[in-house]
C-alpha cells in the first residue's frame, strides 16, 4: 500500500505522481519518449520529471517509435526499467515489431532467464475531437500478443495504482491511458491512501441486479451514467470496470453475470474481432446455464475511427447501452 | 586526427543557432570510408603473432563447425542451419575482439560468434535443432539470443549500452547485421539513437552480397553501406572481410573508440555467402559458379594461412593441431547432437510471464490431462 501525500486532482495528475514516485524509489526507473522532457509530453503527463530527475532519466528521444521500444528493450536487458511513452495510439504501431516480436516474448525465448520489466503508456480511444490517426483504441492487437499484459484505468485511484503495479511488473504491460478521462477529477479525500491496484484484478463499480455491464476504460463513465439512468426504467445494472485485459479476471466477471443473468460488453473498439467477442465467449462458456439472454456487444461501429465531427455517432454513448440492455429483456421474455 | 577530434563533430558539439543561416558544420569528409577495403595482409604492416595463431585456430574451427552443423541438417538433427562458411573472419573477429563485459548481439547467422565468444557449441544450436528458441541465458557470457527478425537486434545494443554508460559501467556492445538488414527501418533507428546519445556501439555489418536471392545492388544505391554512416554523424569504415587481420584491427579500433566514449562506429566488411542462404535455398537460381569459384581463391582461411606460414608463425605442426582441435570439436558435438533432446511439455507455459495467469494454469492442466490420457492409452495397448 502506498500513501499519496497530496490529492492529485486529475488522472493526467495521478499518471505523473505515479511516475515520480516510482522514479523516486527506484533508480532503474527511466521515461523516455517523444517531446516527454522539457515540454513534459504533449498532454503534459511527464511534466516536471526531466527537471526533477534529469534528462538521462527523463529522456527525449529521437522521433522515431521502433528505435524508443528497441532501445527500452536493450536498457532493460541491462537491468533498467523503462517507462515508454508512445504519443499517440495510431503512433504506436510503427513500434509493433518490437512489441510483438522482442517485448512479448523475451523471457519466453529465453527460458525465462530474461524478463522485460517495461511500460509502454499509450493514450488511446477517442472522444477528444482528434484528428485522424489520434483517435485509434488498438487494445485487441495488444490483447492478441501472448506475453504482453495490457492495463487500462477508468478512475483517477486507478490511474494511480495501475501504473504503480505496471512499473513494478517483472513483465512487459501495455498500459493504455483513456486520454478523454485525462482530465476527469478524482473523488477522495487528499490524504487517502491509495491501493497499488494488482494487475489481472476487475472490480464491481456499482452494485445491480438485473444485468452486468462488463467494460474498462473510457466506457467505465458511460456505463456508470447508463446504470443511474436505467433505474428509471427499474432496471438494477452491476458495472465491472476490468482493469486489466490481459490477464482476464475471470473469476469477478463470472461472478457478476452468474449473480445477474445477463450481461452486455461496451467498450469503444471495433465489434468485429475486438475485445468484446472474447468476453463474450468466455462468459457464455462459463455462465451459459446461468444466462436468461445471449450476451451482447455495444462497440463502436466497424470502420476506421471517423472523423471528429462525426464521433459521437461511433462512439458507444448511454443511449446504446441502454437499448442494449432493453434487448437483453426481450430476449428473455421470447 | 581522429573523427571526435574535429571541431563540430560528435552529438556534445552539436548545437544548432537560430534560423534562417543555420547549417551543420560538421565536415563530413573524415567520416567517409576507404573507397577501398581496408587490408592488412598481404602487406608489410606487423602482425600481432600470438593474436593471428589464436584468429587461425578459431577460423579453422569455425569452419569446421559450420561443415558439421550443415551435415547435421541433412540428417534431419538440425530443422536448418544458415552457414557462415566464407565469412569465419568475421565471425571471429567479432567475439574475439570483445572484452568480458561486452555484450554480443548476433543475427541467426551469427552462431559461429557466439560460439567463438565461449558459448556451448550445443546450445548455440537449440534455436535451429528447435527444442527451445535460445539455448542459454544471454547474461552468462553477454551474448543476447540469435535474432531471426532482421536488424531488430540493433536498437537493443543500442539501447543496452546507453544503459550501461548511464551506469557508469565499462561496456561496450557489438551488433552484427546482413547487407539485406540494413534496410529495414530499424537499422536507420538504431544508427540514428547510437549517433544521437554516442552510445558505446560498434555495429558490423556482413555485406556477403545476397540477401536470400537478392544482390547488393537492388538492395541499395548507396556508394557502399558504410557509406552510410555519414548521414548519421558516425565514422564509417570499409574492411575486406576475409582478412581476418583487417576486420579485427577495425573492429578493435572502434570497440576502442567507443570505450573511450568516442560514439558509434559503422563497420561494413566485404565478404562472401560461400554456402547456399540456408540448406533450404537453391543459389544456382541466382549466382553463377565462376563468382562463386573467384571468392573461393580470396578465402579467409586460405588467406590467413599463407601470410602466416611466409612469416614464419605458423608451421606444419601448428596447422595439423589446429585441423585435430577442430576436429574432436566436431566428433563432440556430432555424438552431443545426435542424442535426442528431452523435453518438457509443460515448459511451454512457464516462461510466458513471470507469474502464471489463471487461463496457463487452466491450459496447462488441460494438457497435462491430455498426456495422462495418451499415456494410459499407451499402457493399454501394451
Ligand atoms: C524482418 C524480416 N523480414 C524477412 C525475413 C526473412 N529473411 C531471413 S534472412 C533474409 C535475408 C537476409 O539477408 P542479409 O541481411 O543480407 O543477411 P544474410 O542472410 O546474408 O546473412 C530474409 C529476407 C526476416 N528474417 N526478417
Amino acid at each position: 500500500m502506498t500513501t499519496v501525500a497530496a490529492k492529485p486532482a486529475t488522472m493526467a495528475q495521478a499518471l505523473q505522481r505515479a511516475m515520480r514516485d516510482a522514479m523516486a524509489e527506484d533508480p532503474t526507473v527511466h521515461v523516455l519518449g517523444e517531446d516527454v522532457g522539457t515540454l513534459g509530453g504533449v498532454f503534459r503527463i511527464t511534466d516536471g520529471l526531466a527537471k526533477e530527475f534529469g534528462e538521462d532519466r527523463c529522456t527525449d528521444t529521437p522521433l522515431a517509435e521502433a528505435g524508443i521500444l528497441g532501445t527500452a528493450v536493450g536498457m532493460a536487458m541491462y537491468g533498467l526499467r523503462p517507462v515508454v511513452e508512445m504519443q499517440f495510439d495510431a503512433f504506436a504501431y510503427p513500434a509493433f515489431e518490437q512489441l510483438i516480436s522482442h517485448v512479448s516474448r523475451m523471457r519466453n525465448r529465453t527460458a525465462g532467464s530474461m524478463g522485460m520489466p517495461l511500460v509502454v503508456r499509450v493514450p488511446y480511444g477517442g472522444g477528444i475531437g482528434g484528428v485522424e490517426h489520434h483517435s485509434d483504441s488498438s487494445e485487441a492487437y495488444y490483447m492478441a500478443t501472448p506475453g504482453l499484459h495490457v492495463v487500462t484505468p477508468a478512475t483517477v485511484e486507478d490511474a494511480y495504482g495501475l501504473l504503480r503495479a505496471a512499473i513494478a511488473s517483472d513483465d512487459p504491460v501495455v498500459f493504455l491511458e483513456p486520454k478523454r478521462l485525462y482530465w476527469s477529477k478524482a473523488e477522495w479525500s487528499p490524504d487517502a491512501p491509495t491501493e497499488v491496484a494488482p494487475i489481472g484484478k476487475a472490480v464491481v463499480r456499482r452494485p445491480g441486479r438485473s444485468a452486468t455491464l462488463i467494460t474498462y476504460g473510457p466506457s467505465v463513465p458511460v456505463c456508470l451514467e447508463a446504470a443511474e439512468a436505467a433505474t428509471a426504467e427499474g432496471w438494477d445494472l452491476e458495472v465491472v470496470d476490468l482493469r486489466s485485459l490481459v490477464p482476464f479476471d475471470d473469476e469477478t466477471v463470472c461472478a457478476s453475470v452468474r449473480r445477474t443473468g445477463r450481461a452486455v460488453v461496451v467498450h469503444e473498439s471495433t465489434g468485429f474481432g475486438g475485445p468484446g467477442g472474447e468476453i463474450a465467449a468466455r462468459v457464455t462458456e462459463r455462465c451459459f446455464h446461468h444466462l436468461e439472454a445471449p450476451v451482447l456487444r455495444v462497440a463502436g461501429f466497424d470502420i476506421p475511427y471517423p472523423p471528429p465531427m462525426l464521433e459521437k455517432h461511433h462512439l458507444p454513448g448511454v443511449d446504446r447501452v441502454l437499448d442494449a440492455v432493453a434487448r437483453l429483456q426481450w430476449e428473455a421474455e421470447s | 586526427m581522429t573523427v571526435q577530434e574535429l571541431p563540430g563533430a560528435g552529438a556534445a558539439a552539436y548545437r544548432p543557432t537560430p534560423p534562417p543561416a543555420w547549417r551543420p558544420r560538421t565536415d563530413p569528409a573524415p567520416l567517409l570510408p576507404d573507397p577501398e577495403p581496408y587490408r592488412v595482409l598481404g602487406t608489410e604492416a606487423p602482425l600481432d603473432r600470438a593474436l593471428m595463431l589464436r584468429l587461425y585456430a578459431e577460423l579453422v574451427r569455425g569452419r569446421r563447425y559450420n561443415a558439421q552443423a550443415t551435415a547435421l541438417t541433412k540428417q534431419g538433427r538440425l530443422a536448418v542451419y544458415p552457414s557462415s562458411t566464407g565469412q569465419e573472419a568475421c565471425e571471429v573477429a567479432a567475439a574475439l575482439v570483445l572484452q568480458e563485459q561486452d555484450w554480443l548481439f548476433p543475427s541467426y547467422r551469427d552462431t559461429l560468434a557466439a560460439v567463438a565468444r565461449g558459448l556451448d557449441p550445443v546450445q548455440a544450436l537449440t534455436l535451429l535443432r528447435g527444442d527451445w528458441h535460445t539455448g542459454y541465458d544471454p547474461h552468462e557470457h553477454r551474448i543476447a539470443p540469435l535474432c531471426t527478425p532482421l536488424a531488430t537486434q540493433l536498437p537493443h545494443a543500442v539501447g543496452l549500452a546507453h544503459a550501461a554508460r548511464l551506469k557508469g559501467d565499462d561496456v561496450v556492445a557489438l551488433a552484427m547485421v546482413g547487407d539485406g538488414g540494413t534496410s529495414e527501418g530499424d537499422f536507420h533507428e538504431a544508427l540514428n539513437f547510437a549517433a544521437v546519445w554516442q552510445a558505446p556501439v560498434v555495429f558490423l555489418v556482413q555485406n556477403n552480397g545476397f540477401a536470400i536471392s537478392v544482390p547488393l545492388a537492388k538492395q541499395t544505391a548507396a556508394p557502399s553501406l558504410a557509406h552510410k554512416a555519414v548521414g548519421y554523424g558516425m565514422p564509417g569504415r570499409l574492411v575486406d572481410g576475409n582478412d581476418a587481420a583487417a576486420v579485427h584491427e577495425v573492429l578493435a579500433d572502434a570497440v576502442a573508440r567507443a570505450r573511450r566514449g568516442g560514439g558509434p562506429t559503422l563497420i561494413e566488411a566485404v565478404t562472401y555467402r560461400i554456402e547456399a542462404h540456408t540448406n533450404a535455398d537453391d543459389a544456382t537460381r541466382y549466382r553463377v559458379d565462376a563468382e562463386v569459384e573467384a571468392w573461393r581463391d580470396h578465402d579467409p582461411i586460405q588467406l590467413l594461412e599463407a601470410e602466416l606460414t611466409s612469416r614464419g608463425f605458423l608451421d606444419d605442426s601448428a596447422k595439423e593441431a589446429a585441423a585435430e582441435a577442430a576436429e574432436t570439436m566436431a566428433a563432440a558435438l556430432r555424438e552431443r547432437m545426435n542424442a535426442d533432446a528431452e523435453l518438457d511439455p509443460m515448459d511451454l507455459f512457464a516462461h510466458v510471464y513471470a507469474e502464471k495467469t489463471a487461463q496457463l494454469r487452466e491450459q496447462e492442466a488441460q494438457l497435462r490431462a491430455e498426456l495422462a490420457a495418451h499415456q494410459d492409452e499407451d499402457e493399454g495397448e501394451r
